[in-house]
């Protein structure tokens, strides 16, 4: 195209997208959960062309000093060059460091797993959970695929029971008895794209979020609370359009919620 | 040029002290020293300069801020920040004006004692004004903390914040007190999220005035 922004306002105009999707429409969302076997809890999401796979490995750590009764989650999102041409290959760049820091808050605010949970042993032994996120096509709203990809593969993830054996203080790990971690909320992601300063489009595709004046992303969990209001700078926003968007999110957060649970089903006889 | 807000503050805007100076390092083409209480950062702006070829926007100026913290090298949190200071700072710089050039904003943490992003902003801005970069309006950080019966409380100190259930900090235009920049942290309501940014709608008023009147006092003796 020639004038990107010009082709796309004329569609704006008639109230649609140029892929003919409505301006609060997401695109189509598929999950695919367990696909990884050598990793302790997977899952693939994709949200149109933007496919993000998460991988949990869970290995065995000495709790922090200052909280000997925690383990530790450590997300690492990698955005390789195979994605996108804009990445080179080399250290993570600005956008990996972003959305890997994005994820790490998420985590944090949300109390999606009690660190609590995670400790075997205070002061000794504690479970740490590797998140490792890899974007294999990038096609616009990473955080809310990242987002939906990490909450997948942490209800995936089973960990085996651990004993510390009196005798010789070593860990005993009984893999034939497994068992899921505690979810405590259920954190799902929601993007916006601002346009020209007044136009909110939600889930922006790559093209859409190079066209845009700004950005938006609402953390919403089950109970209809925020974890994370993720502005980085663009046009302003007044109250009302945070308004719209806190409700859209809502709404996200169920159709969400409900294809998980009907993915989560669907396996349940392993 | 050192510029003091009196210490009086009026009922329910607790903002802490703020002082500002201008020009005060010789190399840069603007800098700024921004206090919130105990908390101070120094920003420095080049610009606008050269810029490499492989940065180079055809049609606006490419903005760049580094962050360097108090201790320790710059990681993946300071990244993040950049990231944030960036983007407002790009939302209302004129960079059309000044096509493929570089503005590079420094910003080094000098003592961080609580809304230190909040600090960052409103430093980063004097020092964009004080290098002439033409922007569209001024912007200002705030930084509210809700606690757990919650109560809010405006340019919290880090004790307020570690007890705090939710730390929000915002960036406010000049021009109609829009939100420019969001970053919130711990988890708050929907109604809680409107209060926040209505209280810092308020404490951004003050924060221009601060800023108007320090410029004034600045220009009116040269």
């Amino acid at each position: 195209t020639v004038e990107p922004l010009e082709y796309y306002r004329r569609f704006l105009k008639e109230n649609c997208r140029p892929d003919g999707r409505e301006l609060g429409e997401f695109r189509t969302t598929t999950v695919n959960i367990g696909s990884i076997s050598t990793a302790d809890g997977s899952a693939l999401v994709k949200l149109g062309n933007t496919t993000v796979i998460c991988g949990v490995k869970a290995e065995f750590a000495t709790p922090p000093t200052d909280a000997p009764d925690k383990g530790y989650i450590v997300p690492n999102v990698d955005l390789p060059p195979l994605c996108s041409s804009r990445f080179r290959a080399g250290p993570p760049g600005e956008e990996a460091q972003v959305t890997s820091q994005f994820i790490a808050d998420v985590i944090e605010n949300s109390q999606v797993i009690q660190k609590e949970d995670l400790c075997i042993s205070p002061g000794k032994l504690a479970w740490v959970l590797y998140c490792d996120l890899i974007c294999l096509d990038y096609d616009g709203n990473i955080l809310d695929a990242c987002t939906f990809a990490l909450l997948a593969a942490l209800k995936d993830v089973q960990l085996p029971e651990v004993t510390i054996n009196e005798e010789t203080a070593l860990a005993e790990v009984n893999l034939k008895k497994k068992s899921y971690l505690n979810i405590g909320t259920h954190p799902v992601a929601t993007s916006f794209a601002v346009f020209d300063d007044t136009l909110l489009l939600v889930d922006p595709t790559a093209e859409e979020e190079h066209l845009a004046t700004g950005t938006l992303t609402v953390v919403m969990d089950e109970k209809g609370r925020l974890c994370c209001l993720h502005k980085p700078g663009g046009s302003g926003l007044n109250g009302a359009k945070l308004q719209d968007c806190m409700s859209r999110a809502v709404t996200r957060h169920k159709e969400v919620k409900k294809l998980m649970e009907e993915v989560i089903k669907s396996m349940k006889p392993k | 040029m050192e510029v003091d807000e009196p210490s009086s503050r009026p009922p329910g805007c607790s903002l802490r002290h703020f002082a500002c100076e201008q020009n005060l390092l010789s190399r840069p083409d603007g800098s700024s020293s921004f206090l919130q209480g105990d908390t101070s950062v120094l920003a420095g702006v080049y610009g606008p300069a050269e810029v490499k070829v492989s940065k180079e926007i055809f049609n606006k100026a490419t903005l760049e801020v580094i962050l360097r913290p108090k201790t320790g090298l710059p990681g993946v949190p300071e990244k993040s920040r950049e990231r944030l200071i960036r983007s407002t700072c790009e939302a209302v710089v004129l960079g059309a004006l000044h096509p493929r050039t570089s503005i590079t904003v420094v910003l080094q943490v000098v003592s961080d004692a609580g809304s230190l992003l909040a600090c960052c902003l409103n430093a980063a801005c004097m020092a964009l004004v004080d290098a002439g970069v033409p922007m569209r309006a001024l912007f200002c950080g705030v930084t509210c903390a809700l606690d757990s019966d919650g109560t809010l409380v405006l340019d919290p100190t880090t004790k307020q914040e570690k007890e705090a259930r939710a730390v929000l900090t915002f960036a406010l235009d000049s021009v109609e007190q829009k939100l420019l920049m969001s970053t919130t942290k711990g988890l708050y309501s929907d109604a809680e999220l409107q209060q926040c940014l209505a209280a810092a709608q308020a404490a951004a008023q003050h924060v221009f005035r601060f800023f108007r009147e320090s410029l004034q006092r600045r220009y009116s003796k040269s």
